[in-house]
């Protein structure tokens, strides 16, 4: 268990409803939830989720940390919104799954292999080297992370769709060689890097 | 000097080179006759679109897109922020809404923007081209341009998700948003106004991490383009273009489907009904070309 994990557990022991209101985004809507169920019947994955949104919201409040935390629900979002034009309470859906989803990564609670956390966290260490996405190389990290083997087959499944982008200059090769960037770098990481410690002592305030 | 001027936040997608490097030439090309100057954002950066979250808490990911408002009121003042992509419209105001409703996360930001000497004002309106088409330009006067107008293409309209919620266009709904339809006519082509499959999600970037699940998805947007009889598909989104575009041959092969439906954006549609060549139009960006379009933007 990671050290936060501990911390939090420690401090949070009797309500894991607060724990989730100071340290998920958009977490203090949770409480707001009527359980209508609206938000399960509207998700485009509906069928592929281990818990729908109504059920993580009723396990937070009943305290199912583990599970809440461990489930592959929040990582099953694919930011369509429609949970929240619909939802009558208008709770912050997909913001408190991305939260949720945030929460169990930073404190090292994530279903193993799961791809979406792997896809999540590429896309995001990709656009903060050069401030802009490298799409060729976010593609092979993709392919390739789950080791060289594996990577190899799905590049040769991939090959035609690779073709037919590279053919229409939607795609291009040389882009493994630096590819496009934001100028002023340093400030733009400056300026994240700040905004990671500000949240970072934020929420310590918050734990132990 | 142009009609009318915006700041632009091209995105990531549109630069030379990438996914929809197509969009960009096409809208080019739609502004220049309709007489919208578009001013590029100098040194925009990613938004982190809505697949950012594993690696990036809250606060720095409203620290991209606040650089890049700071950014357009810093060098464009006065104008507002027009986005082509989805995501990036979405994320930007996003970003300008959950900081003017809290404090506490602005004087944030503006700490962390300080970093680069940038201080965001935040006050900037935040646009999709969809609503400087529909809103500032109007349906006649996008009409009016026509010079060839697309007739005989049967066209079905995919909004998609993100350009359509959380915020959509003004006075449509998110069930049934009918603008792109309306579009099409005024373009001289065939709408399809029962097209149930409008505003279904085709995976987002769960796509590339879950792509049997996305293609299910995506199996449907086509098929019920085919039962109506569509020519091909529209749509104002480059993650949907390429999702509905690109997977066919995946699609056909897992599920024995023969699709081979264009997905165009608007943009297109607009290029070539404006009588600009193929190359304006950005035909040669399409991986299934649509023979259509070629034709008439060739007569």
């Amino acid at each position: 268990m990671s050290d936060m994990n501990k911390a939090m557990v420690e401090k949070y022991r009797n309500s894991f409803l607060s724990e989730v209101e100071a340290n998920v985004e958009e977490g203090e809507w949770v409480k707001m939830c009527m359980q209508c169920g609206v938000c399960a019947g509207s998700c485009p994955l509906g069928d592929a989720w281990e818990h729908t949104p109504q059920k993580i919201f009723m396990m937070i409040r009943a305290g199912k940390r583990d599970e809440v935390l461990a489930s592959d629900s929040m990582w099953m979002c694919t930011s369509c919104y429609n949970c929240i034009v619909r939802c009558p309470r208008e709770l912050p859906i997909t913001h408190i799954m991305h939260g949720l989803a945030h929460y169990a990564k930073r404190l090292g609670i994530v279903p193993q292999g799961q791809p979406t956390a792997k896809f999540a966290q590429l896309f995001w260490d990709n656009l903060i080297k050069k401030g802009r996405v490298n799409e060729l190389k976010l593609g092979l990290s993709l392919y390739f992370m789950n080791g060289f083997g594996e990577g190899i087959k799905t590049s040769l499944k991939m090959k035609d769709i690779g073709l037919g982008m590279v053919k229409t200059k939607r795609m291009n090769p040389m882009e493994m060689l630096g590819g496009h960037a934001v100028k002023d770098l340093s400030g733009f990481q400056k300026v994240i890097k700040k905004a990671q410690e500000l949240e970072e002592a934020r929420l310590a305030k918050h734990g132990a | 000097m142009a009609k009318r001027e915006y700041s632009f936040y091209p995105g990531c997608s549109s630069q030379k080179g990438a996914s929809s490097s197509n969009y960009l030439v096409s809208v080019q090309t739609m502004c220049e006759e309709l007489d919208i100057q578009l001013n590029e954002i100098p040194d925009w950066n990613c938004c982190s679109a809505s697949i950012g979250y594993a690696g990036g808490g809250e606060l720095p990911r409203l620290a991209l897109s606040a650089r890049n408002i700071a950014l357009s009121e810093e060098h464009n003042p006065g104008q507002e922020i027009v986005a082509t992509c989805a995501a990036c419209w979405l994320a930007t105001r996003e970003t300008q809404e959950r900081l003017q409703h809290d404090q506490g996360l602005l004087a944030e930001t503006n700490t962390a923007l300080a970093e680069a000497g940038l201080t965001l004002k935040n006050d900037a309106p935040i646009k999709h081209m969809a609503e400087v088409l529909i809103q500032d330009i109007g349906y006649d006067a996008i009409g009016a341009k026509v010079k060839k107008p697309l007739e005989g293409i049967k066209i079905a309209g995919y909004v998609g998700c993100q350009t359509n919620r959380p915020f959509g266009i003004a006075g449509e709904s998110y069930e049934n948003p009918k603008y792109l339809d309306k579009l099409v006519e005024t373009l001289g082509a065939d709408s399809i106004p029962d097209y149930e499959k409008k505003v279904q999600c085709c995976g987002g970037a769960l796509a590339f991490s879950e792509p049997e699940k996305s293609q299910v998805m995506i199996k449907g947007i086509i098929e019920a383009a085919y039962d109506h009889g569509a020519d091909m598909i529209v749509t104002p989104c480059p993650v949907c273009q390429m999702n509905v575009e690109v997977y066919q041959d995946q699609i056909n092969a897992t599920h024995g489907t023969k699709f081979k439906m264009p997905v165009v954006y608007y943009s297109t549609l607009m290029a070539v009904a404006y009588g600009r060549s193929a190359k304006d139009a950005a035909l040669n960006g399409q991986v299934i070309p649509a023979k259509q379009l070629e034709a008439l933007a060739g007569k």
